[in-house]
């Protein structure tokens, strides 16, 4: 693509697994990719699971609308513990959608090649993580339909919201990441709809795609306007990457709770999400290049490169706990003390051991390459991370608030089934809209693949 | 009101139809039948000339189905029966209908114009409310109260200052009164066999029964009531009884022993009623007597005692003795007097009495007690320290003890030459003292025996209440004309022939002595809601006279009791002054203590092994009266933090022993839901089965049985909670029971408990000291304080040119009564949320009280092995309304601005901005911040609607809400104060938990004025602030308590 990138040749990269499989041409990865869009028929599979997905999004609607009838009471929230599933829900879902727009952005400005068979699907995850996330924060509140004063809007009473709370940075903060990310999406979009919108045969397909293609010809000028725009916007796109979920954890560190009150947290809740974004990438990509034969696209070489960056990111997480650990006692602060005592002796303990099991431990398996190479590992393990990082921000977010400064005022928090019904409903929503994506639009980047094909096949002449 | 026109109080017509709903839903099917006949509509338009204005093209057409509509007056309320109602909704909309049924079936449908004032009645400004002085009569007691009075509507009741039983403080009782007015549940109408009749049907009936009974010369006419402190009910049953000489009158209050009296007939050969004058006494020692928290005088004498409490010296709350006072305490089950003990020894309650015998004896009265080694020790220096202050002390026996603990009490204190200094005797407050068990017994027997032909229940539940070996309930089938006047239809109503609706003291004329004698006249502050009438209504209808008005009675009586002067000043000043002048008994000359203690008969020694079982009036339902009352039913109980359910007490020994234990549950936990033990109670041949409560501090191998729970027929709000303790209370054994057997049953029972946790875990939150240690440092409470700079915040510092709000709680004076509790309910609308949500941990209060043990080794389980810690705790209170704070956590990170600073430092809340995100709640250290889960306030039941403050807002759902030192009443001072260019006085501001306060444990005022009160309570040494380190800066602080123990024994 841009010069300067290292020899694909080169021997560091030689070693592993290739990013796309040889004997690939333009032709035939465009029409294995657009075929899952246009000419293969949806399967049995496909039905089915989006069929229970989308029993689940009624399940969903159904919490919402017996939420709004009734209230934020029918859930497991109560008078110490202000914050239950929907906050740990919200930042676990924002975590996830760490992945995608890292994988574009980032990796895109540090010309991973290997990025480009996944970044599609994984921005897609991305947008969905975050819709996903975007419920919670609204209907936590106790009068939803009273949100909109958190929007500085030019209100006749002039007021404004208060700005000193990080609730209004979220506001900000996850806007703008969902904002930006549709864009980044849409953007890359362009020429594969293009493409699509020329193969097909049905007209309303021909007039939908070329809609959304908005005009798109392939022309040379075309390529250039789009791949500064792509360019510009990963620009923009890198520091939401890194600031959005540093705002989240602002509205824990900002707080004078023993256990949200700590500045290692916006480094550690960032490492954190792209942990179990790229978890949850593995989760989506292992499925899907079975059961669309893409491993030729998506290779070993993919899900290794993941591997390592889970290692990694749980690596930055662990040292997240063991800080968080030293710290609060090394501070001497009663309360902190007390907390990480609560963490270990307290009566939530269990959390946190399994947090710890499935966070730090269960990792420490990606050191093997035969491990990071065995794909039903891989997947399993991806599983367990998504688990372990619900249960670090159920730890911080809820068990933080059962103990803090008064002890008369000390409670526990169980969740209701309208808690788990809602958490259940927006994990249908999310499989519910990736069952979609696959089959309306390329889950792989056929414009970038066609790129790679040609990249490729220069080194093997 | 008698003597007030029906119009001036009928502000709020009611003609619904109960069965309207359904009328309702099938007029809209009717009108959605007939399609629009728009030709019609054309024509109409046609036909018309100039602007013409139309709700809908139906009306436009004349349809006259659509008229019949607007003529519905609720056509969509029918939708309410669409949805699915869960069955709290259920129950309300039912009481709703049961009230608008009682409304439109007994008024005949009279259809009320309501107009507004023509002429503005003297004194009343729309909007402003007025007070009116009246008493609340409690057995042998009255509480003078001033009635807030809103356009009619009586919303919240003050302690009267010039009332003696209670110099202006009120208890939670009395508190919580106003709510049985507008209780939904509350009995309407005259009932005969459950069905509905008018009041001159009664009438009738009764005029016919009594010229029977006077046929008969009153034989197998009988009355039953409790306590009668009214002067004009006992001239009425006096006359009653002389014109049917053979009539008998009994008594039966099921809540008050017949010790008190029994004793004063043992020693002095006659009933007396005690009065103590508690803040003469130096040193008092309580022989089980809760007597800071019930029984006559209880208020007064809590003012009293902690006044002798306060370690400051300003202008209105002065220290009247030389000294602080020193209060030690004998008791079987902690309780709120307790508490606030110096020292305090937990003994079985059959050993009360071995102590009292064995303290006459140590002051050489004669006789012998037997007491532990231990126990022996602690008495030599009571008595000792007893002896020190000859003159000066006083010993105060409790309600429930023994008439010879009584008789001992009283032989003790003349011989420490209290009589006339710490306490006096007078005439009976109680018109006709008798023994009320044996009155009941006798009562029963008769019935039994077909001897009672008419009986008059006047207010009391005998069925529910009554000693089970009596069986009321079958004896009261054989008579053949019952009567029963109560303000609920209740388990007695059921098997009586004819009910009478029971007006509330609010609704009615009455009178009624207080503890010293004192009368008070019972001013109504509203008519009757419904078709209730008064006892003396009902004496009156078998009286020769029956017409006579309750007005007309009291007055009477008065004038008869004045006649010189001009009585209509008189009567006017005694309305205003809520007392009449000059009442009081004189103290009794000439008494002295007849009592020999040697001559007691041998008491036998209670075995250790067994179990003894103690019967108390619970301290939020009382006898259970209050049963259906919402806001006591969720009041945490002072000691135990449970609400809802009582309990059977186990001191943590005995439950260990027991196998009993309690489990935090997952949802709620410490903040809510607790799991016990069911266990199985056989005692006196009858058996009950109750959840058991561990409680540190109870003698061991006692179980205290609460009263007043498991009603069957209290009302939506009291029946089915708890257990039935009378089921196993016999006749044999009405305060202490022995022989029982518990046995665990296997089952779980979750409690609603607002505070389980109980241990301070080391941090700075209620700061505790003896007096040694204030002596010798009086900032005590600041040792080890890491108070960082003022200045250590991002946020600039809020200037407060004027006014600085503040509070200050004297931890000294809080025994944790709860009136300041349901004062603030009262008086800001806070919502009943029900056992369910308690459970969840999202009561509503305001002010909580916050209790905590401090022993030798701390710990938080009352159910393991380290319960030697939690044998003899000292416990102590600590009232946490909203901080108020300075650098206000809520503040900073509310993302709407619903939680903002003002000028004078109030954080104050603004509901309709606020969008509830539960951050500030988060964020708050104190947690005093309530969120409205759900919908909590109760919008469909009208009654309720009538006792709303309309000062403060109803909360809806999804709104934060918190205590707001009571905003409305500094706006209204402040309004006051501008009228007259001034500024606002110190103590013009009283907020609603200082005035309930009987302790003046709470002082409201300006910090900014070093002259207030709440300033220089600030000033002392002993304020902090809880969670000083937080550098949050609490506008609310705390004084640190100072025990006073005796030297002596804190060295042994």
């Amino acid at each position: 693509m841009s010069a300067g990138e290292p020899p694909i040749n080169s021997p560091e990269i030689r070693r592993l697994a290739p990013v796309i499989e040889p004997g690939h041409t333009y032709g035939t990865v465009t029409d294995k990719i657009s075929a899952i869009v246009l000419t293969r028929p949806a399967s049995f599979g496909w039905f089915a699971g989006f069929t229970v997905t989308f029993a689940m999004v009624m399940v969903l609607t159904v919490s919402l609308a017996w939420l709004i009838i009734k209230g934020v009471g029918i859930w497991g929230i109560n008078a110490p513990i202000g914050w239950g599933f929907a906050i740990v829900n919200f930042v676990w879902w924002i975590g996830i959608g760490h992945a995608g727009t890292l994988i574009s952005a980032i990796l895109f400005l540090l010309n991973q090649k290997w990025r480009t068979s996944i970044n599609r699907f994984a921005e897609a995850m991305t947008l969905f993580a975050v819709a996903c996330a975007g419920i919670f924060p609204l209907i936590h509140t106790g009068r939803p339909w009273m949100a909109f004063y958190m929007f500085p809007y030019p209100s006749t009473m002039g007021i404004w919201p208060q700005f000193r709370s990080p609730l209004i940075w979220d506001v900000f903060a996850v806007s703008t990441y969902g904002t930006v990310s549709l864009l980044f999406w849409f953007v890359g979009l362009i020429p594969d709809l293009a493409t699509l919108r020329d193969r097909t045969v049905s007209k309303p397909k021909q007039i939908i795609y070329g809609m959304l293609a908005m005009g798109w010809r392939g022309s040379a000028r075309h390529w250039q306007r789009y791949q500064s725009a792509y360019l510009l916007l990963a620009g923009l796109a890198t520091p939401l990457v890194l600031s959005v979920h540093s705002v989240i954890s602002f509205d824990f560190s900002i707080a004078i709770v023993p256990g949200w009150h700590t500045t290692i947290f916006p480094p550690y809740f960032v490492a954190g999400a792209i942990y179990s974004g790229f978890a949850m990438v593995l989760t989506i990509a292992i499925p899907l290049r079975k059961a669309y034969d893409l491993e030729d696209f998506i290779t070993m070489r993919h899900l290794e490169n993941m591997a390592m960056v889970m290692l990694a990111t749980g690596l930055i997480v662990a040292y997240g706990y063991f800080f968080e650990f030293f710290m609060s006692s090394y501070s001497g602060n009663k309360f902190d003390v007390f907390l990480v005592q609560q963490r270990l002796h307290g009566p939530y303990n269990h959390y946190y051991f399994a947090l710890i099991l499935c966070n730090i431990l269960t990792p420490q398996l990606l050191w093997f390459q035969k491990m990071r190479t065995n794909v039903p590992v891989l997947f399993v393990m991806s599983i367990i991370i998504n688990i372990g990082m619900w249960l670090e921000r159920f730890v911080i977010v809820v068990i933080s608030l059962t103990r803090d400064f008064m002890p008369s005022a000390w409670g526990r928090y169980s969740a209701t089934a309208w808690d788990y019904m809602t958490f259940a409903g927006t994990i249908g929503l999310f499989v519910m809209l990736l069952f979609l994506f696959v089959r309306v639009l390329p889950a792989i980047s056929i414009a970038e693949m066609r790129e790679l094909v040609a990249e490729t096949s220069e080194e093997h002449k | 009101m008698d003597g007030m026109s029906e119009s001036e109080y009928n502000h709020f017509p009611m003609h619904h139809e109960a069965d309207s709903h359904d009328e309702d839903r099938a007029e809209d099917l009717t009108l959605r039948e007939h399609p629009l006949d728009l030709a019609a509509v054309r024509a109409k338009l046609q036909s018309k000339s100039g602007k013409q204005y139309w709700r809908t093209l139906e009306e436009l057409a004349d349809d006259p189905h659509f008229e019949q509509l607007l003529h519905r007056e609720f056509p969509r309320q029918a939708s309410e029966w669409d949805e699915s109602v869960d069955r709290r909704d259920f129950l309300k909309l039912m009481a709703a209908s049961l009230a608008f049924a009682g409304l439109s079936g007994c008024q005949a449908n009279v259809q009320t114009n309501i107009v507004p004032y023509v002429k503005q009645p003297d004194g009343m400004i729309l909007g402003k409310p007025l007070f009116f002085a009246t008493v609340m009569p409690f057995g042998a007691d009255a509480v003078g109260v001033l009635v807030e009075s809103h356009e009619g509507r009586p919303t919240k009741i003050e302690g009267n200052p010039d009332h003696p039983s209670n110099l202006g403080a009120t208890d939670a009782f009395v508190q919580a009164s106003v709510l049985n007015l507008y209780d939904p549940d509350r009995a309407q109408t005259v009932t005969n066999l459950g069905e509905i009749r008018t009041w001159s049907a009664f009438l009738d009936g009764a005029q016919a029964s009594a010229a029977e009974i006077k046929g008969a010369n009153g034989a197998g006419f009988r009355i039953l009531t409790g306590t009668i402190a009214s002067p004009t009910i006992a001239d009425q049953i006096q006359a009653l009884l002389k014109l049917y000489p053979q009539a008998k009158w009994h008594q039966w209050e099921p809540a008050v022993s017949d010790g008190a009296r029994e004793g004063g007939k043992l020693a002095f050969g006659r009933y007396v009623n005690t009065v103590y004058r508690v803040e003469k006494a130096n040193v008092i020692l309580s022989l089980d007597a809760d007597f800071l928290a019930s029984g006559p005088g209880h208020l007064r004498y809590m003012k009293e005692f902690y006044r002798r409490r306060k370690l400051d010296q300003y202008a209105e709350i002065d220290r009247l003795g030389p000294e602080m006072n020193r209060l030690y305490v004998v008791e079987p089950t902690p309780s709120v007097t307790g508490s606030s003990a110096d020292h305090r020894l937990p003994l079985r309650a059959s050993e009360i009495e071995q102590f009292a015998r064995a303290l006459a004896a140590k002051l050489g009265l004669g006789g012998d007690g037997t007491l532990s080694p231990a126990a022996g020790k602690w008495l030599d220096s009571v008595a000792k320290d007893l002896q020190k202050y000859h003159g000066s002390s006083l010993v105060v026996a409790g309600e429930q003890q023994s008439a010879a603990v009584h008789a001992l009490a009283h032989a003790i204190n003349a011989a420490l030459g209290n009589v006339g200094a710490t306490l006096y005797y007078t005439e009976p407050v109680e018109v006709n003292p008798v023994n009320h068990l044996e009155s009941l017994r006798e009562l029963c027997a008769d019935m039994d025996a077909g001897k009672v032909n008419t009986l008059v229940i006047l207010g009391g539940n005998p069925v529910y209440d009554t000693p089970h070996d009596f069986d009321f309930t079958s004896k009261l089938r054989k008579v053949r004309t019952s009567v029963q006047l109560s303000p609920y239809f209740d388990e007695t109503s059921e098997h009586c022939q004819w009910h009478v609706a029971e007006s509330h003291y609010l609704e009615t004329w009455g009178d009624a002595r207080a503890f010293d004698g004192t009368v008070s006249v019972v001013q109504p502050l509203i008519a009757p809601l419904y078709h209730t009438h008064s006892a003396r209504e009902v004496l009156a209808a078998f009286s020769d006279k029956p017409g006579v008005t309750n007005y007309d009675s009291v007055r009477d009586r008065l004038k008869t009791a004045n006649p010189s002067g001009d009585f209509e000043k008189f009567w006017r000043k005694t309305l205003n002054d809520g007392v009449v002048a000059d009442t009081a008994y004189a103290p009794l000359g000439g008494i002295s203590s007849k009592f020999n203690p040697a001559g007691l008969p041998a008491a036998k020694p209670a075995a250790a092994e067994e179990l003894e079982f103690i019967f108390r009036p619970d301290p939020c339902v009382y006898d259970g009266r209050f049963a259906n009352n919402g806001w006591l039913q969720e009041l945490p109980k002072p000691v135990t933090k449970l609400t809802w359910d009582n309990a059977a007490l186990v001191s943590p020994a005995t439950a260990e022993k027991l196998g009993l234990t309690h489990s935090v549950a997952a949802r709620g936990g410490e903040h809510g839901q607790i799991i016990s033990n069911v266990i199985d109670i056989a005692l006196s041949n009858s058996k009950v089965s109750a959840a058991a409560w561990i409680l540190p501090g109870q003698a061991d191998g006692v179980v205290v049985l609460p009263l007043g729970y498991g009603r069957k027929k209290a009302g939506y709000t009291g029946t089915n909670k708890g257990f039935n303790a009378y089921a196993v209370r016999a006749s044999s054994a009405l305060w202490v029971a022995a022989g029982g057997k518990i046995s665990k049953t296997g089952a779980d029972y979750p409690l609603a408990c607002t505070q389980y946790h109980f241990n301070m875990e080391g941090r700075k939150i209620l700061s505790t000291g003896t007096l040694e240690e204030y002596n010798k440092n009086p900032a005590f409470a600041h040792e080890g304080d890491e108070q960082p700079a003022k200045s250590d915040s991002l946020y600039k510092e809020f200037a407060y040119p004027g006014y600085a709000w503040g509070m200050a709680i004297d931890l000294n004076s809080c025994n944790g009564c709860n009136a300041c509790v349901v004062a603030c309910v009262s008086e800001n609308n806070i919502p009943v949320v029900g056992k369910d949500q308690v459970m969840r941990g999202r009561e509503m209060h305001w002010i909580r009280i916050d209790r905590y043990y401090k022993a030798e080794t701390p710990t938080n389980d009352p159910s393991t092995n380290e319960h030697d810690a939690l044998a003899n705790p000292e416990t102590f209170f600590q009232p946490v309304p909203c901080q108020q704070c300075e650098n206000a956590p809520c503040e900073q990170v509310c993302p709407v601005g619903a939680t903002v600073h003002s000028a004078e430092g109030l954080n104050d809340m603004v509901y309709n901005r606020c969008v509830g995100t539960r951050y500030c709640s988060n964020n708050c250290p104190y947690k005093v911040r309530r969120f409205n889960f759900l919908r909590f306030q109760d919008w469909e039941t009208p009654q309720l609607k009538l006792l709303r403050n309309p000062e403060v807002t109803v909360r809806s759902r999804g709104v934060m809400e918190k205590c707001t030192y009571c905003v409305q009443r500094i706006n209204n001072a402040r309004i006051e104060a501008e009228k007259q260019n001034r500024p606002i006085r110190d103590g013009e501001i009283v907020t609603a938990c200082e005035a309930a306060c009987p302790a003046e444990a709470i002082v409201f005022g300006n910090a900014n004025d070093p002259n207030s009160r709440v300033a220089k309570l600030k000033a002392q040494q002993r304020n902090y602030s809880i969670l000083g380190e937080l550098n949050a800066r609490p506008r609310t602080t705390y004084l640190a308590a100072v025990r006073n123990p005796n030297p002596e024994m804190e060295k042994a």
